[in-house]
Protein backbone atom coordinates (compact mmCIF):
# COMPACT_ATOMS: atom_id res chain seq x y z
CA UNK A 1 0.00 0.00 0.00
CA UNK A 2 2.03 3.34 -1.07
CA UNK A 3 0.92 5.93 1.05
CA UNK A 4 1.50 8.91 2.99
CA UNK A 5 1.85 10.53 6.54
CA UNK A 6 -0.57 13.82 7.12
CA UNK A 7 -2.41 15.73 9.65
CA UNK A 8 -5.75 16.79 10.11
CA UNK A 9 -6.16 20.50 9.46
CA UNK A 10 -10.13 20.93 9.73
CA UNK A 11 -13.20 20.80 8.06
CA UNK A 12 -14.90 23.09 5.56
CA UNK A 13 -17.62 22.98 2.83
CA UNK A 14 -16.92 23.78 -1.03
CA UNK A 15 -19.68 24.21 -4.01
CA UNK A 16 -18.69 21.97 -6.62
CA UNK A 17 -19.68 22.61 -10.80
CA UNK A 18 -23.21 21.09 -9.93
CA UNK A 19 -23.47 23.91 -7.11
CA UNK A 20 -23.58 21.74 -4.53
CA UNK A 21 -22.26 21.62 -1.16
CA UNK A 22 -19.71 19.35 -0.13
CA UNK A 23 -18.28 18.74 3.44
CA UNK A 24 -14.59 18.40 3.18
CA UNK A 25 -11.92 17.68 5.51
CA UNK A 26 -8.38 19.38 4.42
CA UNK A 27 -5.44 17.33 5.21
CA UNK A 28 -1.70 18.29 5.16
CA UNK A 29 0.07 15.73 3.65
CA UNK A 30 3.97 15.38 3.66
CA UNK A 31 6.67 15.86 2.22
CA UNK A 32 7.87 12.79 3.83
CA UNK A 33 10.79 11.74 4.07
CA UNK A 34 12.27 8.01 3.51
CA UNK A 35 13.94 7.73 6.75
CA UNK A 36 14.67 4.14 6.02
CA UNK A 37 14.33 1.71 3.10
CA UNK A 38 13.77 -1.88 4.30
CA UNK A 39 15.37 -4.74 1.88
CA UNK A 40 14.27 -8.64 2.00
CA UNK A 41 18.35 -9.40 2.19
CA UNK A 42 18.62 -7.36 5.10
CA UNK A 43 15.34 -6.99 7.20
CA UNK A 44 13.27 -10.09 5.92
CA UNK A 45 10.90 -7.96 3.70
CA UNK A 46 10.20 -4.80 2.10
CA UNK A 47 9.48 -1.24 2.96
CA UNK A 48 9.57 2.12 3.28
CA UNK A 49 10.03 3.90 6.49
CA UNK A 50 8.53 7.77 5.97
CA UNK A 51 8.60 10.27 8.44
CA UNK A 52 6.73 14.10 8.55
CA UNK A 53 6.56 16.47 11.13
CA UNK A 54 9.47 18.37 12.05
CA UNK A 55 10.75 18.07 15.59
CA UNK A 56 12.84 20.13 17.91
CA UNK A 57 16.71 18.13 18.30
CA UNK A 58 16.23 19.36 21.88
CA UNK A 59 13.41 16.80 22.04
CA UNK A 60 15.03 14.59 20.49
CA UNK A 61 17.06 11.65 22.23
CA UNK A 62 20.61 11.09 20.45
CA UNK A 63 19.19 7.30 18.92
CA UNK A 64 16.42 9.52 16.79
CA UNK A 65 18.73 12.29 15.70
CA UNK A 66 21.55 9.98 14.83
CA UNK A 67 18.71 7.82 12.72
CA UNK A 68 17.36 11.04 10.75
CA UNK A 69 20.53 12.11 9.92
CA UNK A 70 21.81 8.77 7.85
CA UNK A 71 18.61 10.53 6.01
CA UNK A 72 20.12 14.34 5.75
CA UNK A 73 17.32 15.76 7.71
CA UNK A 74 16.44 16.87 11.40
CA UNK A 75 14.15 14.52 13.84
CA UNK A 76 10.57 14.36 13.08
CA UNK A 77 7.52 12.97 14.93
CA UNK A 78 5.83 10.82 13.05
CA UNK A 79 6.96 7.27 11.43
CA UNK A 80 5.25 4.98 9.45
CA UNK A 81 6.45 1.66 7.23
CA UNK A 82 4.39 1.19 3.95
CA UNK A 83 5.11 -1.80 1.85
CA UNK A 84 4.05 -1.40 -1.68
CA UNK A 85 6.57 1.26 -3.05
CA UNK A 86 8.52 0.20 -6.15
CA UNK A 87 11.47 -1.53 -5.25
CA UNK A 88 14.86 0.79 -5.65
CA UNK A 89 12.81 3.73 -6.87
CA UNK A 90 13.40 5.54 -3.51
CA UNK A 91 16.18 5.70 -1.40
CA UNK A 92 16.97 7.20 1.95
CA UNK A 93 16.69 10.55 2.34
CA UNK A 94 14.08 10.84 -0.50
CA UNK A 95 10.90 13.39 -0.34
CA UNK A 96 7.81 12.17 -1.37
CA UNK A 97 4.52 14.87 -1.61
CA UNK A 98 1.43 14.94 -1.97
CA UNK A 99 1.82 14.57 -5.88
CA UNK A 100 1.91 10.64 -5.40
CA UNK A 101 -1.80 10.61 -5.61
CA UNK A 102 -2.29 12.83 -8.62
CA UNK A 103 -3.45 9.80 -10.55
CA UNK A 104 -6.17 8.73 -7.68
CA UNK A 105 -9.87 9.36 -7.13
CA UNK A 106 -10.35 7.50 -3.63
CA UNK A 107 -8.09 6.78 -0.83
CA UNK A 108 -8.11 5.68 2.29
CA UNK A 109 -7.70 7.72 5.21
CA UNK A 110 -6.51 6.30 8.58
CA UNK A 111 -6.77 7.75 11.70
CA UNK A 112 -6.85 7.24 15.85
CA UNK A 113 -10.18 8.15 17.04
CA UNK A 114 -10.92 10.41 19.91
CA UNK A 115 -11.11 8.63 22.99
CA UNK A 116 -14.37 8.47 24.61
CA UNK A 117 -13.51 6.24 27.90
CA UNK A 118 -15.63 3.80 28.90
CA UNK A 119 -19.07 4.02 27.78
CA UNK A 120 -22.78 2.25 27.98
CA UNK A 121 -24.32 -0.12 25.14
CA UNK A 122 -26.55 3.21 23.71
CA UNK A 123 -23.87 5.73 23.16
CA UNK A 124 -21.06 2.78 21.80
CA UNK A 125 -23.25 0.43 19.72
CA UNK A 126 -26.60 2.55 19.30
CA UNK A 127 -28.91 0.37 21.76
CA UNK A 128 -32.07 1.89 21.88
CA UNK A 129 -32.81 1.54 25.66
CA UNK A 130 -35.56 0.48 27.77
CA UNK A 131 -38.55 1.85 25.81
CA UNK A 132 -40.82 3.55 28.24
CA UNK A 133 -39.96 5.90 31.76
CA UNK A 134 -43.55 4.83 32.71
CA UNK A 135 -44.96 2.07 33.95
CA UNK A 136 -42.91 1.64 37.18
CA UNK A 137 -40.33 1.84 35.19
CA UNK A 138 -37.55 3.55 37.38
CA UNK A 139 -33.83 2.65 37.22
CA UNK A 140 -32.84 0.15 33.51
CA UNK A 141 -33.50 3.15 31.17
CA UNK A 142 -30.06 2.71 29.58
CA UNK A 143 -29.37 -0.82 30.27
CA UNK A 144 -28.32 -3.89 27.33
CA UNK A 145 -31.61 -5.62 27.91
CA UNK A 146 -31.70 -9.44 27.95
CA UNK A 147 -28.22 -10.95 26.82
CA UNK A 148 -29.47 -14.45 25.42
CA UNK A 149 -31.18 -17.60 25.89
CA UNK A 150 -32.16 -19.46 28.99
CA UNK A 151 -30.85 -23.06 29.45
CA UNK A 152 -29.24 -23.31 26.32
CA UNK A 153 -26.48 -22.30 26.23
CA UNK A 154 -26.09 -21.30 29.42
CA UNK A 155 -23.73 -19.29 28.97
CA UNK A 156 -23.36 -15.72 26.85
CA UNK A 157 -22.53 -15.86 23.15
CA UNK A 158 -19.22 -14.57 22.27
CA UNK A 159 -19.19 -10.93 20.48
CA UNK A 160 -22.41 -9.95 22.41
CA UNK A 161 -22.22 -6.11 22.43
CA UNK A 162 -21.79 -4.81 25.71
CA UNK A 163 -20.37 -1.28 27.51
CA UNK A 164 -16.63 -0.62 27.13
CA UNK A 165 -14.06 1.66 25.66
CA UNK A 166 -15.07 3.30 22.60
CA UNK A 167 -13.01 5.64 20.70
CA UNK A 168 -9.24 5.65 21.08
CA UNK A 169 -8.65 3.06 18.39
CA UNK A 170 -7.63 3.28 14.71
CA UNK A 171 -9.89 3.54 12.15
CA UNK A 172 -10.12 3.94 8.46
CA UNK A 173 -12.89 5.53 5.64
CA UNK A 174 -12.18 5.97 2.25
CA UNK A 175 -12.71 8.85 1.08
CA UNK A 176 -12.93 10.97 -2.21
CA UNK A 177 -10.37 13.68 -3.26
CA UNK A 178 -11.75 16.73 -4.32
CA UNK A 179 -8.77 18.87 -4.72
CA UNK A 180 -4.86 18.39 -4.45
CA UNK A 181 -2.91 21.38 -3.44
CA UNK A 182 0.73 20.89 -4.49
CA UNK A 183 2.60 24.14 -2.91
CA UNK A 184 0.86 24.22 0.11
CA UNK A 185 0.79 20.13 0.51
CA UNK A 186 -2.89 20.15 1.44
CA UNK A 187 -5.54 17.60 0.23
CA UNK A 188 -8.65 18.01 0.26
CA UNK A 189 -11.05 15.05 0.47
CA UNK A 190 -14.85 14.73 1.04
CA UNK A 191 -16.09 13.59 4.13
CA UNK A 192 -15.05 13.59 8.29
CA UNK A 193 -11.72 11.90 9.10
CA UNK A 194 -11.41 9.99 12.18
CA UNK A 195 -9.63 12.25 14.98
CA UNK A 196 -9.31 15.35 16.46
CA UNK A 197 -7.53 18.50 14.66
CA UNK A 198 -3.79 18.03 14.61
CA UNK A 199 -4.24 14.39 14.95
CA UNK A 200 -2.17 12.13 12.54
CA UNK A 201 -3.27 10.20 9.82
CA UNK A 202 -2.14 7.87 7.28
CA UNK A 203 -3.19 8.07 3.81
CA UNK A 204 -2.99 5.20 1.92
CA UNK A 205 -4.10 4.35 -1.92
CA UNK B 1 -5.37 27.99 10.30
CA UNK B 2 -3.60 29.64 7.84
CA UNK B 3 -3.79 26.25 6.08
CA UNK B 4 -7.96 26.68 6.09
CA UNK B 5 -7.45 30.01 4.16
CA UNK B 6 -5.57 28.39 1.46
CA UNK B 7 -8.23 26.16 0.62
CA UNK B 8 -10.74 29.02 1.54
CA UNK B 9 -9.31 31.17 -0.87
CA UNK B 10 -9.18 28.78 -3.65
CA UNK B 11 -12.87 28.07 -3.59
CA UNK B 12 -14.26 31.81 -2.82
CA UNK B 13 -17.12 32.74 -5.14
CA UNK B 14 -15.70 35.78 -5.77
CA UNK B 15 -19.23 37.74 -4.72
CA UNK B 16 -18.59 41.12 -3.27
CA UNK B 17 -21.50 41.73 -0.66
CA UNK B 18 -22.49 44.61 0.82
CA UNK B 19 -22.27 45.47 4.70
CA UNK B 20 -25.47 43.92 6.36
CA UNK B 21 -26.45 42.27 9.53
CA UNK B 22 -29.36 41.73 11.83
CA UNK B 23 -32.36 43.61 11.22
CA UNK B 24 -31.29 44.90 7.81
CA UNK B 25 -34.09 44.39 5.00
CA UNK B 26 -32.37 42.71 1.98
CA UNK B 27 -33.19 41.44 -1.48
CA UNK B 28 -31.16 38.10 -2.52
CA UNK B 29 -30.74 37.65 -6.08
CA UNK B 30 -30.93 34.26 -6.52
CA UNK B 31 -29.98 31.73 -9.75
CA UNK B 32 -32.87 29.48 -10.23
CA UNK B 33 -32.17 26.05 -12.84
CA UNK B 34 -35.00 25.53 -14.32
CA UNK B 35 -34.30 22.15 -17.27
CA UNK B 36 -31.12 24.23 -19.14
CA UNK B 37 -33.09 27.71 -18.73
CA UNK B 38 -31.54 29.83 -16.02
CA UNK B 39 -33.86 32.81 -14.44
CA UNK B 40 -33.36 35.13 -11.25
CA UNK B 41 -35.88 35.09 -8.74
CA UNK B 42 -35.70 37.92 -5.78
CA UNK B 43 -35.99 37.42 -2.60
CA UNK B 44 -36.51 40.10 -0.04
CA UNK B 45 -37.04 40.16 3.44
CA UNK B 46 -35.43 41.05 6.54
CA UNK B 47 -31.83 39.50 7.89
CA UNK B 48 -32.85 37.38 11.15
CA UNK B 49 -28.55 35.93 11.74
CA UNK B 50 -25.80 35.59 10.44
CA UNK B 51 -23.72 32.86 11.39
CA UNK B 52 -20.71 30.96 10.55
CA UNK B 53 -17.03 32.07 9.06
CA UNK B 54 -15.35 31.56 6.12
CA UNK B 55 -16.45 29.12 3.68
CA UNK B 56 -19.59 27.90 6.02
CA UNK B 57 -20.86 31.72 7.05
CA UNK B 58 -24.83 31.93 5.94
CA UNK B 59 -27.77 34.18 6.52
CA UNK B 60 -30.87 33.66 7.15
CA UNK B 61 -34.11 36.27 5.53
CA UNK B 62 -37.47 36.27 6.85
CA UNK B 63 -40.04 37.48 5.21
CA UNK B 64 -44.23 37.15 5.39
CA UNK B 65 -45.46 35.75 2.35
CA UNK B 66 -49.43 36.69 2.56
CA UNK B 67 -49.73 35.60 6.57
CA UNK B 68 -47.14 32.93 6.49
CA UNK B 69 -43.26 33.68 7.42
CA UNK B 70 -40.63 32.47 5.34
CA UNK B 71 -37.21 31.86 6.14
CA UNK B 72 -34.83 30.98 4.04
CA UNK B 73 -30.84 30.55 5.22
CA UNK B 74 -28.39 31.58 2.40
CA UNK B 75 -24.61 30.45 2.21
CA UNK B 76 -22.79 33.46 1.72
CA UNK B 77 -20.52 31.54 -0.76
CA UNK B 78 -23.24 30.17 -3.02
CA UNK B 79 -22.63 30.36 -6.26
CA UNK B 80 -26.25 30.88 -6.88
CA UNK B 81 -26.41 34.01 -5.47
CA UNK B 82 -26.11 36.77 -8.20
CA UNK B 83 -25.87 39.74 -5.71
CA UNK B 84 -27.37 41.05 -2.18
CA UNK B 85 -28.80 44.38 -2.43
CA UNK B 86 -29.68 46.24 0.73
CA UNK B 87 -32.86 48.07 0.85
CA UNK B 88 -33.09 49.65 4.32
CA UNK B 89 -30.91 49.97 7.10
CA UNK B 90 -32.47 48.52 10.40
CA UNK B 91 -31.95 49.46 14.31
CA UNK B 92 -31.74 46.40 16.24
CA UNK B 93 -30.33 45.71 19.74
CA UNK B 94 -29.24 42.33 19.16
CA UNK B 95 -26.83 39.97 16.25
CA UNK B 96 -30.16 37.55 16.15
CA UNK B 97 -33.46 38.64 16.47
CA UNK B 98 -35.59 35.43 16.65
CA UNK B 99 -38.35 37.24 18.73
CA UNK B 100 -39.63 38.86 15.22
CA UNK B 101 -41.04 35.30 14.76
CA UNK B 102 -43.58 35.74 17.56
CA UNK B 103 -44.47 39.22 16.66
CA UNK B 104 -47.07 40.17 13.48
CA UNK B 105 -48.49 43.21 12.48
CA UNK B 106 -47.68 46.93 13.44
CA UNK B 107 -45.58 45.25 15.93
CA UNK B 108 -43.06 43.80 13.80
CA UNK B 109 -41.72 46.68 12.57
CA UNK B 110 -38.47 47.92 12.53
CA UNK B 111 -37.10 51.37 12.89
CA UNK B 112 -34.72 52.84 9.76
CA UNK B 113 -31.42 53.50 11.08
CA UNK B 114 -30.72 56.95 10.62
CA UNK B 115 -26.57 57.51 10.38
Amino acid sequence: MQGLIGKKVGMTSVFNEDGKSIPCTVLEVGPCVVSQVKTVEKDGYSALQLSFDDKKEKASNKAEIGHFKQAGTGPKRKIAEFVGFEEGKYKRGDVITVDLFNDDTYLDVRGWTKGKGFQGVIKRHGFGGVGGTTHGQHNRLRAPGSMGASSWPSRVMPGMRMAGQKGGKQQETELMIVKIFPESNLLLVKGAVPGPKGGYVIITK
Amino acid sequence: MDLMKVVEKEFASGVEFPKFRAGDTVTVHYKIKEGNKERIQQYRGVVIQRSGAGMTATFTVRKMSGNIGVERIFPVTSPFIDKVEVNKYGKVRRARIFYLRNLTGKKARIKEKIF
